[in-house]
């Protein structure tokens, strides 16, 4: 690992202002990424999609995303505009969604939308971006591309589809990727394919990857290291190898709750929430290591 | 309690006929739980679906209790099997309270006494009175799915279909759920059948498992034989890899996923 980290999360607080006060979706969420895989785990409203849609600047109004530091690269990113973050994004940071069905465009062939991509950020001639979008299609394992080049999205499989949008995202030679729940509506075989072909990608250009998921195995055994999200909130973050060996209550009770194969139990162990684990967490400081 | 013999499962017609199911086979005695795995477009679904009556076999008896299975079904058959969906987001009505949901299968089958009825389902599967009179949209996925489990219990089914009633939900809630079914399953005798794609859930649940791939079903094993990894069909040992986690050497990018 390189040097200089490619993304400095540090206190992210995410809030969305309501009736009752302030709903802190994000609350000072710190870590910094290197050339690497992060895997971030939680469950459904921990935060961690949030967390990836603030780097991205997408936190839709009326939430507000405030930071101590959110730097990419040199860029600080909170003082980047809607027009700033348009530049950057597929250009440096980029991010894959869980159901290409929904973040590909229905009525325009695959082929052409990543060529627009390719237009978009290097002002290509149309000739260039094809050649790019087509080799780009082949670099994700795609066989046949100038037949799938002219399909549309309706016409390719969930896999396919995932394919294309990891080659979408990465031919603009973003230096972050942001996959979100990228392989949940997939088959588990598909599945595998899909981040094999992600890190296949992701080393060779040596990118940073940020892979957010529910599914703990999954994570643990894709990625290097591994942050735990806890209503809002980092609760552990440990080595994807040693997820197994996790000390947080929460990060422990969620993995005894899992069905295990060759462990069977009459009744699974669940999850007792301790009000504790809402408790705030300290903010880092500048005398934090 | 439930005998399939090679059961086929058609859509469509003429050139456009489609086998979603093709001589399916297996036989569960009452009491037991009986998984089916795949994964999507394996058939597994459509064959609960025909189990529980909700499309016609093609091919083949579907014997339930003794009772061969035609084209229509008894009130008493339907009373008998009942099925817990996937989705609870999809399977309750949005405008009907928890109440109502479950009043209206006592109504249908005119077993009367529906408020006591109601309030023991409830309580069966872990909810309060504070939950029966509330629409779905203000219960977490958790309880909407004790809701569907509540409705399918509170005809007093013998036969209890699941299809993948712990996908859409959260690892934590899922333990709930897989709890509360193995306690029922003992509880009420039941004799289950699930449909799941998750080999860890359905070997929790299930002892006997049969594993489906593009509308056949290739293997009968067990649940021991999962664990200890002693399956004999290729696709089965390929599923199993695939459940122990990301491992790259295993994988074949560019092979043709199976359509």
């Amino acid at each position: 690992m390189s040097d200089a980290p490619l993304l400095t999360v540090r206190n992210l607080r995410v809030v969305y202002p309501s009736d009752e006060g302030d709903f802190r979706a994000v609350r000072n969420v710190s870590f910094t990424l290197g050339r690497e895989r992060l895997g971030i785990v939680g469950e459904s409203g921990s935060g961690k999609s949030t967390t990836g849609r603030a780097i991205m600047g997408l936190v839709p109004e009326p939430g507000r995303v405030e930071a101590d530091l959110l730097r990419l690269g040199d860029t600080d990113l909170r003082t980047l505009n809607e027009r700033g973050f348009r530049k950057l994004r597929g250009k440096r940071i980029a991010m894959v969604l869980q159901d290409p069905k929904y973040s590909l465009d229905p009525v325009m062939t695959v082929g052409r939308q990543i060529a627009e991509t390719h237009r978009h950020h290097f002002r290509s001639s149309a000739k260039q971006a094809r050649a790019a979008a087509l080799e780009m299609l082949e670099a994700v394992h795609i066989r046949d591309p100038e037949r799938v080049y002219t399909q549309y999205p309706h016409q390719v499989s969930g896999g396919m589809g995932q394919r294309i949008m990891i080659a979408m995202m990465l031919i603009a030679g973003p230096d972050l990727l942001i996959a979100d729940e990228p392989t949940s509506a997939l088959d588990v075989t598909v599945q595998h394919q899909v981040l094999a072909i992600m890190d296949e990608q992701v080393r060779k250009r040596g990118m940073g990857l940020i892979l957010i998921s529910h599914n703990l195995h999954l994570v643990s055994s894709f990625c290097d290291r591994v942050l735990v999200m806890y209503a809002g909130q980092i609760v552990e973050s440990c080595k994807a190898a040693h997820l197994s060996e996790a000390q947080h209550p929460y990060t422990r009770g969620l993995l005894a709750a899992l069905p295990e194969l060759g462990h069977r139990r009459l009744v699974l162990p669940q999850l007792q929430r301790d009000p504790a684990w809402l408790e705030d967490v300290a903010p880092l400081t500048d005398a934090t290591p | 309690m439930i005998t399939l013999e090679n059961v086929s499962v058609a859509y469509g017609t003429g050139a456009r006929r489609v086998l979603a199911a093709s001589d399916v086979s297996l036989h569960v005695t009452p009491g037991e739980a009986f998984g089916l795995v795949g994964e999507s477009g394996s058939g597994k679904s459509t064959v609960l679906r025909a189990v529980a009556g909700l499309i016609a076999h093609a091919e083949g008896r579907i014997v339930l209790a003794g009772q061969e299975m035609g084209r229509r079904r008894s009130t008493a058959t339907r009373k008998m099997v009942q099925m817990v969906f996937q989705d609870p987001y999809g399977s309750l009505h949005p405008n009907q309270t928890v109440d109502q949901i479950l009043s209206m299968p006592v109504a249908i089958h005119r077993l009367g006494d529906a408020d006591r009825r109601v309030a023991t389902a409830l309580r069966e599967v872990g909810l309060g009175r504070e939950h029966r009179f509330r629409y779905p949209h203000q219960l977490s996925g958790g309880q909407r799915q004790r809701v569907a489990i509540a409705r399918a219990l509170i005809l007093q089914p013998r036969i209890l279909l699941l299809d993948e009633p712990t996908s859409a939900l959260d690892v934590s809630v899922q333990a709930e759920i897989l709890n509360l079914l193995t306690r029922l399953r003992r509880d009420h005798g039941l004799t289950m059948l699930m449909v799941s794609h998750d080999l860890a859930v359905i070997a929790h649940l299930c002892e006997r498992i049969g594993v489906m791939s593009r509308g056949e079903l290739l293997e009968l094993t067990t649940a021991d034989a999962l664990a200890s990894g002693t399956v004999t069909h290729p696709y089965t040992k390929q599923l199993l890899r695939s459940n122990q986690g990301f491992d790259p050497s295993s994988v074949d990018i560019d092979a043709t996923p199976a359509a």
